[in-house]
């Protein structure tokens, strides 16, 4: 039981309230877009909202927003909105529509998505993901997004990521790309109508919060450095996740915790902030100059075969290790779903077996991902027609054949299941906020299943937040703060001063430097395995090179430029704190869940063991200062529809 | 497998759009053939920043070729020598000990430099807000398979689909002509039923906009192509030219 200790504090009263419409579950949504207050068309031109991220939640909700009549600011620190994230995710969108005729149902989607997060999401929000995802197909059709069809001319599914249906649609290799691109698509055709307002290359510093609402942010226009407050009647963070605390992972190198944490530290509570996703199929590390991983769709699974050297430290090239030599530990283990098993399960067996020293490649911390059997069983053209694009860059970066030799695999960070807290309208427990897509906690549990992110920003920008947002601004009406506002000038004098004292750093040592051992550190103490030892450890060494980092950290350039070097070091300055949170929240949920694997608490079988009776809610934590104690919200979560059970992919 | 080499960058410095900008040279050392290009310049901008020089100014974010974010012209190669290959993939295998790099900006009237190697490619988002998108609004789209679509013609839409928006085609181009990305957007939407209503439309305010904002035209040079990561054909421009056309006709 989590009880209060030196590391955290317990709320006397949770003091949260989800919002969850009453009703059965297939009728929740429905009932509460009734029940919601509508804000007339003619009023509703007079409501700014401000959009932070242009990702599929955020470019989305910006675009849908406008369409209805709001007015809106959209800000992304890229140069182009087009290049939010979201534009790397390769596997494709998971929607309920049945086209193939296997069975497949919004409910099943729901049950499915609840048992693939360990029972550690919110039943409400999960179903009104599953009911919304057939809509987002048909809008993605509808703008031009070329997915992938039959020769009759219909929308082609696949089978991804552990789902026994195929539900899953697909643009090649590109899906995210693709639903990007259809969303900046809407989002400029709402620039150009004059709805939205586009703030490129700007990067948000901080959020304004007057009486208890958050009504604006102060951002840093990142070519000429000047500081710029915006005012609105509700913000939106549609910001993305937080796996670049590793340093290195899936994520653009641009992704960061800042605008999430600015507005912890404002007073928005983060829940879940240990969740994160380890995705199994990534290309290994291979130096220390490295600056990111680079992951391979996992629809490579559907055909590949993982295996390792039966013997520890065999160094045979593969093709010289006989059948009789190899373990497909996966087919072995979990028989009914063999290869396909989710990924935090086959990501931690790929740690497994490697820890065991039975990895392979130059480091030993790397799986045969084999497909000789699909290449013997389809042909060449097949797979080269199915992974054609995928195969080409792992050539391009690991300069090997996947064709002629296994390819290499092992897992990296990838996605970030935790967020800023919300309810079931995707707003904070700060009035106003309202947080979107990875960016939130809700909908993923303690693990995320394969083409369910692009379902979930999508929704949550073209199918959620148009209608919620219409239901707190009809309440909450204006809210009558300008830039020139006492509390929106102190703010932005706050982040002044901040990037003031960056300016005058001049230690020795680059950014990258404390970034890369930050990375590391959480890497090993709270990454795919987490105990209790490891984590205190960590909790003792982040205080230390936060300080050190104070310290000794070179920023170069001035403040009224572009300055990469100031970018980057207000970054880390903010993952150097939220890794202690993360640490924290990993070392309170004394449970193994989803991705969170605690080393006590494992099944007989090694895998991971819920403690339904202790940990069944959410952790949402509410920050108390630097280094200061967090103080721990619980949200119980209630199951009414899906029975908890152990997971078993056997 | 992998090794160390040294290199011999020449860099595009320019503190900002109105400061006249130079070449600097930098040693690169014990630079491993399997890091990225942008790996190379991290480890030449991380020792930079420990003796307090600027770090040379790149845009890059996915480093897996998707973004569109990188890019630079090194040794006269839009994203250099490598063939299909975003600058963020390309890898310094490719490169010999001892090399001499060249490392500029894009250059084109339509991308005024901000800083060192980042340009400005804001004239690709007005070229978009001028047409490149269908105008339905959330929710009124009927059920995903209430209209067929040929695959040959949802595989060649996705071929264009593929463009990055990165501007290589532009930076290659002798005339600094944008042809290829309009072009590649155009194409996907008329190959399209959904991109028909507005066919005409689209190609007349696209092609204007483009025109606007100081691009080249097209004079068939076909350097766009080569130097595309995503391979986006020449092809395209031809379509763009007949798509024109027709909405010249249709318009009298």
């Amino acid at each position: 039981m989590a009880i209060a200790t030196d590391y955290w504090k317990i709320a006397e009263s949770a003091g949260l309230d989800s919002k969850i419409p009453s009703g059965p579950i297939g009728q929740k949504w429905t009932k509460h877009k009734f029940d919601m207050k509508l804000v007339n068309p003619a009023n509703k031109r007079k409501f700014k909202v401000i959009v932070v991220g242009t990702g599929l939640a955020g470019a989305s909700a910006a675009a849908t927003m406008s369409e209805l009549g709001y007015k809106v600011k959209a800000f992304c620190f890229q140069d182009s909105p087009r290049r939010a994230h979201s534009i790397a995710a390769q596997g494709g969108i998971n929607a309920a529509k049945n086209y193939q005729n296997d069975g497949d149902s919004v409910y099943r989607l729901f049950y499915d998505t609840v048992k693939g997060g360990d029972y550690r999401s919110r039943e409400a929000n999960v179903h009104r993901l599953a009911e919304v995802s057939v809509n987002i197909i048909d809008q993605c059709v509808a703008q031009g997004v070329p997915f992938a069809r039959e020769y009759g001319g219909y929308l082609a599914n696949r089978s991804f990521g552990g789902a026994q249906v195929s539900r899953t649609f697909y643009a090649r290799g590109q899906t995210g790309q693709q639903l990007l691109l259809g969303a900046y698509s809407a989002l400029m055709k709402e620039v150009a109508s004059g709805g939205v307002e586009m703030f490129p290359r700007r990067e948000m510093l901080d959020l304004i919060v007057v009486d208890g609402r958050a009504c604006g942010i102060v951002v840093r226009n990142l070519v000429t450095g000047q500081l710029e407050t915006h005012t609105a009647d509700a913000v939106c963070l549609a910001t993305g996740g937080y796996g670049n605390v590793f340093y290195l992972s899936t994520n653009a190198k641009g992704s960061n915790v800042t605008a999430a944490w600015r507005a912890h530290k404002r007073g928005a509570y983060f829940a879940n902030p240990c969740y994160t996703q380890i995705h199994p199929t990534c290309i290994p590390v291979h130096g220390d100059f490295q600056s990111k991983l680079t992951l391979m769709s996992e629809s490579l699974r559907n055909d590949g075969r993982v295996w390792v050297p039966k013997k520890p430290g065999d160094t045979r090239p593969a093709h010289e290790i006989p059948e009789a030599d190899r373990n497909y530990y996966l087919e072995t283990k979990y028989p009914s779903f063999g290869n396909l098993v989710p990924r935090d399960v086959a990501s931690r067996n790929a740690k497994d077996v490697c820890d065991a020293g039975n990895g392979v490649g130059a480091t030993g911390l790397a799986v045969y991902l084999d497909f000789t059997d699909a290449i013997k069983r389809d042909g060449m053209s097949v797979i080269e027609a199915k992974y054609g694009n995928l195969f080409q860059m792992y050539e391009r970066i690991t300069d090997d054949n996947p064709y002629k030799t296994p390819m290499m695999i092992y897992p990296a960070v990838h996605y970030t299941m935790g967020g800023l807290w919300v309810d079931y309208n995707l707003m904070s427990n700060l009035p106003g906020l309202h947080v979107l897509g990875e960016a939130n906690f809700s909908d993923h549990g303690a693990n995320r299943l394969g083409a369910s992110a692009l379902m979930q920003g999508l929704a949550d920008g073209y199918f959620v937040i148009p209608y919620t947002i219409g239901d707190y601004l009809a309440k909450a009406g204006p809210s009558g703060v300008t830039p020139d506002h006492p509390e929106a000038k102190k703010v932005e004098a706050e982040v002044k001063q901040r990037i003031d004292t960056f300016i005058h750093m001049t230690g020795k040592r680059a950014v990258n430097d404390f970034h890369r051992e930050l990375g590391l550190l959480m890497w090993d103490e709270c990454g795919m395995a987490r105990n209790e030892e490891g984590l205190k450890k960590a909790l003792k060494r982040i205080p230390e090179l936060r300080e050190e980092f104070w310290q000794d950290v070179n920023v170069t350039g001035s403040p009224g430029t572009l300055n990469q070097c100031l970018e980057r070091a207000g970054r880390v300055a903010d993952f150097l704190e939220f890794a202690e949170l993360m640490c924290t929240d990993a070392l309170h949920r004394s449970e193994s869940c989803g991705g969170h694997f605690r080393e006590e608490s494992q099944t007989d079988e090694g895998e991971a063991k819920r403690k339904d009776d202790e940990f069944c809610y959410a952790a949402a934590w509410q920050y108390n200062g630097v280094g200061e104690t967090p103080t721990l919200h619980k949200e119980a979560l209630e199951f009414e529809n899906v029975k908890l059970t152990q997971r078993s992919y056997k | 497998m992998s090794k160390t080499i040294n290199l011999k960058l020449r860099v595009w410095r320019q503190a900002s759009p109105e400061q006249a900008g130079k070449f600097e040279d930098y040693d690169a050392k014990g630079i491993s053939t399997d890091a990225s290009f942008l790996e190379m310049l991290d480890v030449v901008n991380d020792e930079l920043e420990r003796h307090d020089i600027d770090p040379i100014a790149f845009d890059h974010d996915c480093r897996e070729g998707i973004c569109g974010s990188c890019g630079a012209v090194v040794n006269g190669c839009a994203h250099g020598p490598e063939s299909a290959t975003t600058l963020c993939q390309l890898h310094m295998r490719k490169f010999k000990d001892g090399d001499v790099v060249i490392i500029e900006p894009w250059r084109a009237n339509g991308f005024p430099i901000i800083k060192d190697l980042v340009v400005d490619r804001g004239a690709f988002d007005r070229i978009i807000q001028a047409g490149g998108y269908v105008s339905i609004r959330t929710g009124q789209a009927p059920d995903a398979h209430a209209i067929p679509i040929p695959k040959p013609a949802a595989d060649k839409a996705m071929d264009a689909a593929q463009c990055i928006g990165c501007g290589a085609c532009v930076a290659a181009c002798p005339n600094a002509s944008a042809s290829l990305f309009t072009a590649a957007k155009i194409n996907q939407l008329a190959l399209l039923p959904q991109g028909h209503p507005e066919r005409n439309r689209r190609v007349v305010a696209m092609v204007e906009q483009m025109d606007k904002e100081g691009f080249g035209s097209c004079s068939k040079h076909y350097e766009c192509e080569a130097a595309c990561p995503k391979e986006i054909k020449v092809e395209n421009i031809t379509a763009m030219n007949r798509e024109y056309r027709r909405a010249l006709i249709a318009r009298d």
